[in-house]
């Protein structure tokens, strides 16, 4: 079987969100063939998603110079497999690409960190993330009830803008303790954006109900959700509503990095002081080395699209504001870390893995990831893990293990352009 | 105001705004998108084409991660795959 389609670049990103677009943008800047990979419509990631509407200056600068910067763009386009160092096989629409590279820059961004607990699983239960993003996506909320929940900075971002767009929000519940949130919030005087950021959410948030020490224990709906029975600082309150916008901060999207052989230390890719991972020629920025935000994002990138055209030199500029940004993610680690009780959420026949429907007590005599895939089919299904790979490594302290290929699933005609070239 | 496009879930002709996606067309018709192994109905839960739980049936074919795709006029989405 043939692949469908060849190009060759002197840079390659791979993710559209403020990283992959930073990078891009000094990649070109200093060599003519750059490409950028991204799975989502359009570039811009999670943050700069759905059009220009309500987008602040900054993201409108970037885009436009990405624009200008003339990267040859494959939106909707998902990398699977790297078959040989220095290509990588990619589907789009039903096609496969065949990208190859001098230097790879890793931007693949954050997914949200889902927790298992009774009734979930109902339609209408979201991510924080995810119900903005459909709401960014044209999903009408004027008017519609929502309860926000789970912990870290994206659920007041959350609440803000599902309000600003009609959403009667009745609660956001954060997990971590007050003293914790005090202690994160006087550290924000350390990162001048972030207060200016943070007073514009205040003005937005006013009037939303925030209660800390606050989880949710049970989802309640039979087609779909009706309401939901949060714990708030240890008294239980059934809230109805339409939706349940629930995430646990964010965790990296780090598998293409460990497809390729990079190396990950607790969880996130490892890089040197110009972003290059353990494998010359591979760099990384943003997310997957550390949950830093859009700041870390964009100076990360920066230093990744500088450092593979060789002006490592040039990158040096960004390295003090890179210095904060990772003060910043350590302070967010620490602020949000989930506390104990949070294990006790899922009862017997919760589903943990939503792909092939195991329930916690099916999981729990295994004592490894590996023993649970091979009996319960865990992990086993079309998110190969993305979901409850991170619940259960919470839950059970099981480590995923190695990365194989295909990274996603693929149409059987790409499996076979796979197998092809390895043989 | 956003133009509006019609669309057909599971033979109901539904009424979203333009641009936007097949997971938020089945949401808004108050369907599920698909029935879990042991018949459980789901929905979108990442919104950003990781989990899957949002796959349907698009224009006759299977297995489309709807909140990825977006609506064009006349597209027969079919849910409960």
């Amino acid at each position: 079987m043939s692949r469908e389609f060849q190009k060759r670049f002197d840079v390659l990103v791979v993710g559209g969100g403020p990283a992959g677009i930073a990078a891009a943008v000094h990649a070109a800047e200093h060599t003519a063939r750059v490409g950028m990979v991204d799975d989502n419509l359009a570039p811009g990631g999670q943050i700069w998603r759905g059009g220009s509407e309500g987008k602040l200056p900054e993201a409108r600068s970037w885009l436009e110079r990405f624009e200008r910067a003339g990267v040859t763009t494959f939106s909707a386009t998902r990398v699977f497999d790297q078959p040989e160092a220095g290509t990588l096989l990619a589907e789009q629409e039903g096609k496969t690409l065949e990208l190859r590279y001098e230097k790879l820059i890793l931007a693949t961004g954050a997914r949200e960190r889902f927790l298992a607990f009774p009734g979930w699983t109902l339609p209408n239960v979201m991510g924080a993330g995810g119900l903005q993003a459909m709401v960014k996506s044209g999903l009408p909320i004027l008017g519609k009830h929502v309860v926000v929940a789970g912990t870290g900075p994206l659920l007041l971002a959350v609440a803000a803008y599902l309000r600003k767009h009609g959403a009667e929000v009745h609660l956001v519940c954060e997990q971590a303790s007050w003293g914790r949130l005090a202690a994160f919030a006087l550290g924000l005087v350390r990162s001048p954006g972030k207060i200016g950021q943070a007073w514009q959410l205040n003005k937005d948030l006013l009037g939303i109900r925030f209660a800390a020490n606050s989880w949710p224990v049970a989802a309640h709906g039979s087609e779909k959700l009706e309401s939901v029975t949060v714990s708030r600082s240890g008294r239980l309150q059934t809230i109805p509503c339409d939706y349940l916008a629930c995430g646990f901060h964010l965790v990296p999207n780090a598998e293409l990095a460990a497809l390729i052989g990079c190396g990950i230390r607790d969880g996130y890719v490892s890089v040197d002081e110009n972003q290059q991972t353990t494998v010359t020629g591979v760099y990384c920025a943003g997310e997957p080395t550390g949950i830093g935000g859009i700041e870390a994002s964009l100076v990360e990138g920066q230093i990744a699209g500088l450092s593979a055209v060789g002006r490592a030199s040039d990158a040096k500029q960004f390295f003090r504001e890179r210095q904060k940004t990772r003060q910043f993610a350590v302070r967010m680690e620490r602020a949000f870390q989930l506390r104990e009780e949070l294990k006790t959420l899922p009862d017997a026949e919760t589903v943990v893995c939503r792909c092939e429907d195991v329930r916690y007590a099916r999981l729990q005599p295994h004592g490894t990831w590996r023993a649970a895939k091979l009996h319960t089919r865990c992990g086993m299904g079309p998110c190969q893990g993305r979901v409850c790979g991170p619940a259960t490594e919470f839950l059970f302290g099981w480590n995923p293990e190695s990365v194989r290929p295909p990274i996603f699933p693929s149409r059987v005609e790409s499996l076979a352009t796979m197998s092809s070239d390895s043989q | 105001m956003p133009s509006e496009i019609s669309v057909r879930v599971n033979g109901v002709e539904v009424s979203v705004p333009q641009g936007a996606t097949v997971a938020v067309a089945i949401t808004i018709a108050g369907s599920a998108c698909r029935r879990s192994v042991s018949g459980e109905p789901r929905g979108p839960l990442c919104g950003m084409g990781i989990c899957f739980e949002c796959r349907a049936v698009i224009n006759g074919r299977s297995h489309c991660r709807s909140c990825q795709i977006p609506c064009e006029p006349g597209m027969d989405v079919k849910t409960d795959e």
